[in-house]
């Protein structure tokens, strides 16, 4: 697999919307290779023949997106295996189609909005995971709601929160609130911050819980680790380990 | 029916099947289908403890003494609820049709109850059968399969008006319980399959029906507990949340207790084992034993007693289809009333 190693900088670039963790780290990256002639091939693997088509349309599409904007990639092949939507997605991807048109019939639009949705979740959970090593350090919902992100000590949690914030286009530097409401990006008042900070811990719970399913699921049907795998696994928060 | 340090047990398993998805099943021409959905349901077998994992084949096709020994004889179930699941486009004669579970349970007397399931796109003819179906077996219950995929459209809404055809016809009829399951597939796909507003939708605009969300909005947890909490007629059906996570991951199973504790409480939540997916016994030995693992991050969670797990595990279940449970299995009235009260005006 010879020149893989920028393609997979790549890929750790690319996420599942629902999962907010890179495809990398997730072991959705079955294989990647790129020729001396610049033609990158990248295959991909979900936990299940099912996998929402939609969610999945988005990470071959940005998985193809990543790759083609490298320095020296002349052309991308992206292809998704083992999934009952495979056809409809791989083609409507390398033919640059577009979703409506990939699933023409079926589909009343593109995927924007359902993308946006998830990285608000992702702000929430994110919040939650963020507050979850402040609360055991003895912060209640009131000293939570009064601090900036400032206020936050370093650490890959934050990071990731102020980046998703960013891509929403929330206030994400160091006066920001660290609770904000992630539709308006207006700070959440004492008042309703212990409503606040349940949803996102309730938020960060379910997809910490649903990542957990889908890696099990994954190892069930393939027994292979995939590039990058563990190495991008350090970086998420919540993560335990396997029994 | 289960005892343990002193406690008894009634167990109900409020979502169970008997499935045929062997390729003497599948349909031609759509053999990937039928062979990629019985798969996917293997590998959450995987998720179960080793030892209680079959073979792809067994898993396929298992007999009517397999399944009266795992749930009954080795499970402590003492009422199981078959939820029949069709997919008609798949497997021939269904995947677990009305016909199929009924034609089983028929020869074990008080052993189940058979929930039967409709689908709005198949219009007047569907609600004639509906009709049929509960004449002929008593169903008091509904399970409904939003993915499924009918002539070409992959899915639907409780919302739709041909949905609310049924569930009017559902209340006429006399069933109380609808099972609700989220799929992947949807119209159109470009909207989350998952999502759970059209049941929010759906439970206020009909209070006299409960509608039983399974593996708790699963991978919607927060978004279904967040509108169960508004709807007092909405329950967490605990598939997938036992079988999939109280053995993979201890520590994940507990925040995802915790969160339905808080938000629904003990109350509104039923166990089901999802047989053949996994079997009842572990599940049911290890939710007795099951606490919150010794750390302060679990602190802020509501704890959950014996009583609590009897609930659960049967008396939850037993309520909502009025199954007569033994004296001794019971609790004392007050032990009945809701829990999370206080926990839901947070969010009035």
């Amino acid at each position: 697999m010879s020149g893989a190693t920028p393609l997979l900088a790549a890929l750790d670039t690319v996420r599942d919307p629902e999962l907010d963790e890179p495809i990398t780290a997730l072991g959705f990256v079955a294989a990647c290779a790129l020729s001396s002639d610049g033609d990158a091939e990248v295959r991909l693997r979900l936990p299940t023949y099912f996998c929402a088509p939609n969610f999945a349309y988005l990470m071959v599409a940005d998985a193809y997106d990543a790759v083609t904007a490298l320095p020296g990639v002349r052309s991308a092949r992206v292809v998704l295996e083992d999934h009952f939507a495979a056809d409809a997605i791989n083609g409507g991807v390398a033919a640059q189609t577009g979703f409506a048109r990939s699933f023409a019939g079926e589909a009343a639009g593109e995927l924007d909005d359902l993308r946006r949705d998830f990285l608000r979740k992702a702000v929430l959970a994110g919040t939650g995971q963020v507050c979850r090593a402040l609360r055991a350090s003895g912060a209640d919902d009131a000293t939570l709601a009064s601090l900036t992100l400032g206020d936050v000590p370093p650490g890959p949690a934050l990071d990731r929160l102020r980046q998703r914030r960013t891509e929403l286009g929330l206030p994400a530097g160091d006066e920001a609130p660290l609770l904000v409401d992630p539709v308006t990006g207006q700070g959440v008042g004492p008042d309703a911050a212990a409503l606040h900070l349940r949803r996102a811990r309730l938020t960060a719970v379910s997809i910490e819980a649903n990542g957990s399913i889908c890696r099990d699921m994954l190892r069930h049907r393939y027994d292979t680790s995939g590039p990058h795998e563990q190495a991008q696994r350090q970086q998420v928060p919540g993560e335990e380990e396997l029994r | 029916m289960y005892e343990k340090d002193g406690q008894k047990y009634f167990v109900v398993d409020g979502h169970m099947h008997y499935w045929n998805a062997a390729p003497d099943n599948w349909v031609p021409g759509a053999e990937q289908y039928a062979k990629g959905w019985i798969e996917c349901f293997y590998a959450y077998m995987g998720l179960g403890p080793p030892e209680t994992h079959w073979t792809l084949e067994h898993f396929q096709k298992y007999s009517e003494d397999d399944l009266m020994t795992d749930v009954f004889g080795n499970g402590h179930v003492d009422v199981a609820v078959f939820q029949p699941t069709y997919l008609l486009e798949w497997y021939k004669e269904g995947f677990n049709t009305t016909e199929r579970n009924a034609t089983m349970g028929e020869r074990h007397p008080g052993k189940f109850v058979y929930n039967t399931r409709w689908d709005p796109r198949d219009g007047d003819v569907g609600l004639e059968t509906l009709r049929r179906n509960v004449e002929r077996y008593g169903s008091r219950g509904c399970k409904l399969y939003t993915a499924e995929w009918n002539n070409g459209s992959r899915g639907w809404k409780l919302t739709e008006p041909g949905a609310y055809r049924y569930l009017e016809a559902c209340q006429e009829l006399g069933i109380k319980n609808i099972h609700v399951h989220k799929g992947p597939t949807i119209w159109p796909l470009d909207k989350d399959a998952f999502d759970v507003s059209d049941v929010d939708r759906a439970a206020t605009d009909f209070p006299g029906l409960n509608f039983i969300v399974e593996h708790v909005g699963l991978p919607r947890i927060e978004d279904f507990c967040f509108m169960a909490t508004q709807e007092p007629n909405v329950y967490a059906g605990l598939a997938v949340v036992i079988g999939g996570l109280m053995h993979a991951r201890p520590r994940f199973f507990a925040r995802v207790m915790g969160e339905l504790l808080f938000w629904l409480g003990e109350d509104k939540l039923l166990f089901g084992s999802d047989y053949a997916i996994w079997e009842p016994q572990w599940q049911v030995e290890g939710f007795v034993d099951w606490d919150y693992p010794e750390s302060d991050e679990y602190s802020d969670y509501p704890r959950l007693s014996a009583a609590g797990k009897r609930k659960i595990l049967g008396l939850n279940a037993a309520r909502l289809y009025d199954i007569e449970v033994p004296p001794e299995y019971r609790l004392p009235a007050k032990a009945g009333t809701p829990a999370a009260q206080d926990d839901a005006q947070l969010v009035d």
